[in-house]
């Protein structure tokens, strides 16, 4: 599944009924000049799927999207939408994808609703259906009170919901959105992403990012992609399993150490009981085989001999730290496989 | 044909809603208005648009880059191209779309020097054909000056290199007559034949020919296909 060089493979749903495959990505290679920005790509994603495209800046994220939708075609590989070539059928492939670029690039001389009607009309829809999504997406992005003003006039986050709200405009069967959370405050961001949340309930959506919880939090499935390969692809929750090998538990009991920790050796399943005393806390660290849950028999063991249980986590990786595992260059193989 | 026309209409609203524009207009009415009455000083004036018609082909040499430098050069600067090139639309209804909002311009800008010709009208009795066939012969003009400035919009994102490199090659087309009278030979004909001049002073003097008619169209088609084909590999690049 992991792999820092070479043509690398995302295999996580290498069997999927040809009817079920929205994007087809193959052998996917893109030079600027002379060196890759994204080199032998391959994935696919489910129709209806949430993908999330996770890297640092510069990974090939953009690229990578510019080539779905059609912007501009990549050097090799291929790469089908809903069966459609981008290359060979790309107006058909554009009129199924809506799309937000990074920068979020709007027209700042016009109204929010000229804006969308001139995107609209752009998406060959026709009249009634352009004012009747129009109202919607004014609507499902909450521009209400703005709909009559500049662009040029709006600040970035309700820019950032037009740049939304035109992608969706067309009601297209992929959306295709480029770091849909930057350079916005903190409650815009949740909001954008209970959107896109919602959203996804009914498209097929590609999102990328380099926050990582955000990821993990909207996406059915992550990609992990660095300098121009991927390295990782896979469900959030297993991307971290996977990569944690080993459970581990941080318990806090009040308790005279000397007695407790021979009693959470004695645990069945247990590998390793470490003390870390802190001042007034003692700290345990328990690592156990994986798939086992000790909570349940750590909780009643404290209680049954009256002490106290003061804290218990489950001490997975974020995948922050997966994704640093995967990507600094330093780090120690075996820890991977 | 409804992408092309809110592809021209939005920019046609934008030129009536954009300071630039309306300072060309000031340029070339003001300066065109000097060229109309220069001569109407003589003591034998004579009552014709002919000195407007000639300054007015200088004046575009200039104004026209500037009418369609914003069009496709601002949309590469700002990004929106994106969306527009991943939209359904093909390069050619692109290119159109934005071709004829400057043309639209350029005809209202026309349509403002009907001034002179009430004027002429009013004070003298001036002959109507030569009137006639220097406006299509202006129009004409106009046209293959404005698709010269588009190419070299669609080349660019930077404005202003796309304005001065658009005057440069009209100021070749229009030079050429200059050329050709310091060579000798078929190649004195060659350049007459190449550039604008020789082609619109028949239309200044009265005469429809349709080799002139056909000259312009072909020049404006030349560089509009030029455009569409630098739009295209623009993805390319």
């Amino acid at each position: 599944m992991v792999s820092d060089t070479g043509p690398t493979t995302d295999n996580s749903v290498a069997e999927l009924p040809p009817e079920d495959v929205m994007i087809d990505v193959r052998d996917l290679t893109h030079y600027y000049g002379p060196n890759p920005a994204v080199e032998n790509v391959n994935f696919t994603v489910r129709r209806g799927e949430v993908l999330g495209f996770l890297g640092p800046n510069g990974a090939g994220k953009t690229t990578t999207m510019r080539i779905l939708t059609g912007f501009m075609p990549p050097t090799r590989g291929s790469v089908t939408l809903d069966g459609y070539d981008v290359v060979e059928k790309s107006l058909e492939v554009r009129k199924r994808v809506g799309y937000l670029p990074e920068s979020v690039p709007l027209h700042t001389e016009m109204t929010v609703t000229n804006y969308l009607k001139y995107m609209g009309t752009l998406r060959r829809m026709n009249g009634r259906q352009i004012r009747r999504r129009t109202d919607d997406v004014i609507d499902v992005c909450r521009l209400g009170d703005y709909h009559k003003t500049l662009i040029g006039k709006l600040s970035k986050g309700f820019r950032q919901r037009v740049g939304i709200a035109q992608a969706i405009l067309h009601e297209p069967e992929v959306l295709v959105l480029d770091e849909p959370t930057i350079g916005i405050d903190p409650i815009q961001v949740v909001e954008t992403r209970s959107l896109i949340q919602d959203l996804g309930r009914e498209q097929t959506v590609v999102l990328s990012s380099h926050i990582l919880p955000e990821v993990s939090m909207i996406c059915e499935r992550v990609l992990i992609i660095h300098e121009g390969h991927i390295v990782a692809a896979d469900t959030p929750n297993n991307l971290a399993q996977h990569l944690r090998g080993v459970e581990q538990l941080e318990v806090e009991i009040g308790g005279p150490p000397a007695e407790v920790l021979p009693v959470l050796r004695s645990i069945e399943g247990a590998t390793e009981v470490t003390h870390h005393p802190r001042p007034g806390i003692n700290a345990y660290r328990v690592k156990f085989r994986e798939g086992l849950d000790l909570r349940d028999e750590i909780s009643r063991t404290v209680i049954s001999r009256d002490w106290s249980l003061l804290s218990m986590q489950v001490n997975s990786m974020s995948l922050e730290e997966i994704f640093l595992r995967l990507t600094a260059a330093d780090t120690d193989d075996e820890d991977f496989a | 044909m409804r992408t092309i026309r809110a592809v021209a209409f939005k920019e046609i609203q934008i030129y009536f809603s954009s300071p630039v524009a309306y300072i060309v207009a000031l340029i070339f009415m003001a300066l065109s208005g000097f060229f109309f009455v220069r001569d109407l000083g003589n003591p034998f004036p004579e009552a014709s648009l002919s000195n407007f018609f000639q300054g007015a082909t200088f004046l575009l040499i200039p104004l026209a880059p500037a009418l369609t430098m914003r069009l496709l050069a601002e949309e590469q600067k700002l990004g929106t191209i994106e969306l527009l090139l991943t939209s359904p639309v093909r390069d050619w209804e692109v290119i159109i779309g934005k071709y004829i909002s400057s043309l639209v311009f350029l005809l209202f800008l026309l349509a403002l020097t009907s001034y002179y010709v009430i004027l002429l009208l009013v004070f003298a009795t001036p002959d109507p054909g030569p009137i006639y066939s220097g406006y299509i012969g202006l129009v004409l003009y106009g046209m293959a000056a404005l698709s010269v400035g588009i190419l070299t919009s669609t080349l660019t994102s930077n404005q202003i290199i796309a304005a001065v490199v658009g005057t440069g090659i009209l100021v070749v087309l229009y030079a050429t007559a200059f050329i050709s009278e310091v060579v000798t030979g078929v190649w004195a004909n060659v350049f007459t034949q190449l550039g604008f001049t020789s082609h619109f002073n028949d239309f200044d003097s009265g005469i429809i020919d349709s080799a002139h008619i056909v000259y312009f169209l072909t020049v404006t088609a030349l560089f509009l296909f030029l455009s569409i084909r630098a739009l295209e590999s623009r993805r390319w690049r």
